[in-house]
């Protein structure tokens, strides 16, 4: 369960959340829509630990989250297969392991590849792979399909719906209303500095 | 050997014969040994010495104080660069220090380190002194470059500690290490044999080569001073090519 209350967020005195609530269930999927700038990934920072609120209260009984930001933020030296294995236990054991997940996402072929042997799209299901590795119990997703052309995304969020638990809680950030309806996500929309 | 190396090669022979040539003419014009010998006079000395035994006690023994500095100076510079990105009061405390270090003439601490010192460790104590600063100095500014994206993925994910150092920090900073030993490496090794030519430890080129300008045998001076060349091509090439192999899958960084 994730409890966001009357949190407020300032950059350089700009106010980017103002007294904003959230709340998240667990298994419950929300999805933040809004104009850029208007503290989305703000706020999953703030979901995430990654950041501290100015003022009011960021409670979180989720044990194991996971996260797929805009830039799928993969370790360059390490092969698509060692990057999901990063979040494992990192052994020659679990390496199997992180092979399966990134062929659950039609990645086989890519395992001994190196990120920047990737294209953007492969290197943003190899981010998804490891966030789904990891079985989390909240997932974050901070528009994970950026960048990928229209028939990319859909089979992505295919992929990815047969991949999810079905008790796995979301939050995430989208521009695209399909695809959180596809990810089974309730949608909240910005509204004079809060999300409703 | 892929056509690049082959090219790059064919330049280096073609530079090394221009500046024997040169050599060759010069002591041709001179025709005094004592003044500058010729490369073959050079090369046949060199030959001679390389059939002694003492030749290769000597430069072990100088190989061995050199990488005991190199070495150890590393160690250290890289340990101290983690303390002063972890404590700001030890970062406040060791810059100064450093930069009166890298700013202070090798011939004051040869002369220094010759009074604390005994003078078999005077070499490895300046090579170090010359290492220190500059490892120190690079892995310090690339421990605050480091990329916080995957150091929050890391708190995302929750790491533990030791996978965070060896997954993410230290190859952040391996490129960063060997910039700072490209750059130390051929200073330590001169500033090692120019302390060993300072306090002529018994088992030493330096204690040679001061020998050599003690009795003006100029063609044991440069066969001395080849020998130094060449073993710092070596040393520098060997450790690059260890570093090399613990950077696989970074040139895809």
């Amino acid at each position: 369960m994730l409890d966001i209350c009357d949190v407020s967020v300032f950059y350089d005195q700009r106010s980017v959340l103002k007294n904003c609530r959230l709340h998240l269930a667990a298994g419950e999927r929300l999805a933040l829509m809004g104009p850029s700038g208007c503290g989305k990934t703000t706020l999953l920072r703030l979901a995430l630990g990654l950041q501290m609120p100015d003022s009011g209260t960021v409670r979180s009984r989720f044990q194991r989250p996971a996260a797929v930001f805009q830039e799928a933020r993969l370790l360059p030296w390490r092969t698509a297969a060692e990057n999901v294995n990063a979040v494992l236990n990192d052994t020659r054991e679990t390496l199997d392991e992180a092979e399966r997940w990134l062929s659950r996402l039609s990645l086989a072929d890519a395992c001994r590849l190196y990120p920047s042997e990737l294209s953007g799209g492969m290197q943003q299901r190899v981010s998804l792979a490891r966030a789904l590795a990891f079985q989390p119990d909240f997932l974050v997703l901070d528009e994970p399909f950026h960048g990928l052309d229209e028939a990319l995304q859909a089979h992505t969020v295919e992929l990815l719906l047969h991949a999810l638990p079905h008790d796995l809680s979301i939050l995430m950030v989208t521009h695209n209303e399909q695809e959180a309806v596809a990810l089974g996500c309730r949608i909240l929309r910005y509204h004079e500095g809060s999300f409703c | 050997m892929n056509e690049g190396a082959v090219k790059k090669l064919k330049r280096f022979l073609l530079a090394l014969v221009f500046w024997l040539g040169l050599w060759f003419a010069l002591s041709v014009l001179i025709r005094q040994e004592l003044l500058l010998p010729s490369p073959w006079q050079v090369l046949r000395r060199l030959l001679a010495l390389a059939g002694t035994r003492s030749f290769w006690r000597m430069t072990g023994s100088s190989i061995l104080r050199v990488l005991i500095g190199i070495v150890s100076a590393a160690l250290l510079g890289v340990l101290l660069a983690f303390l002063t990105h972890c404590s700001r009061l030890a970062h406040t405390l060791l810059a100064p220090l450093m930069t009166l270090v890298k700013s202070t003439p090798v011939a004051s601490f040869i002369v220094l380190a010759l009074v604390w010192i005994g003078r078999d460790l005077v070499p490895v104590f300046i090579t170090g002194l010359i290492v220190l600063p500059v490892v120190w100095g690079n892995m310090s500014e690339a421990l605050v470059s480091m990329d916080p994206k995957f150091l929050e993925l890391a708190k995302v994910y929750r790491m533990p500690r030791l996978r965070i150092l060896r997954r993410i920090t230290l190859p952040s900073v391996l490129p960063s290490f060997r910039a700072a030993l490209s750059t130390s490496l051929g200073l330590g090794w001169k500033a090692g044999i120019a302390a060993e030519v300072l306090t002529v430890p018994k088992q030493s080129v330096g204690r040679m080569i001061y020998e050599s300008k003690l009795y003006l045998e100029t063609t044991d001076l440069f066969a001395w001073t080849v020998t130094v060349v060449v073993l710092s091509l070596i040393i520098e090439r060997t450790l690059f090519m260890l570093i090399g192999r613990s950077e696989r899958g970074r040139q895809h960084a």
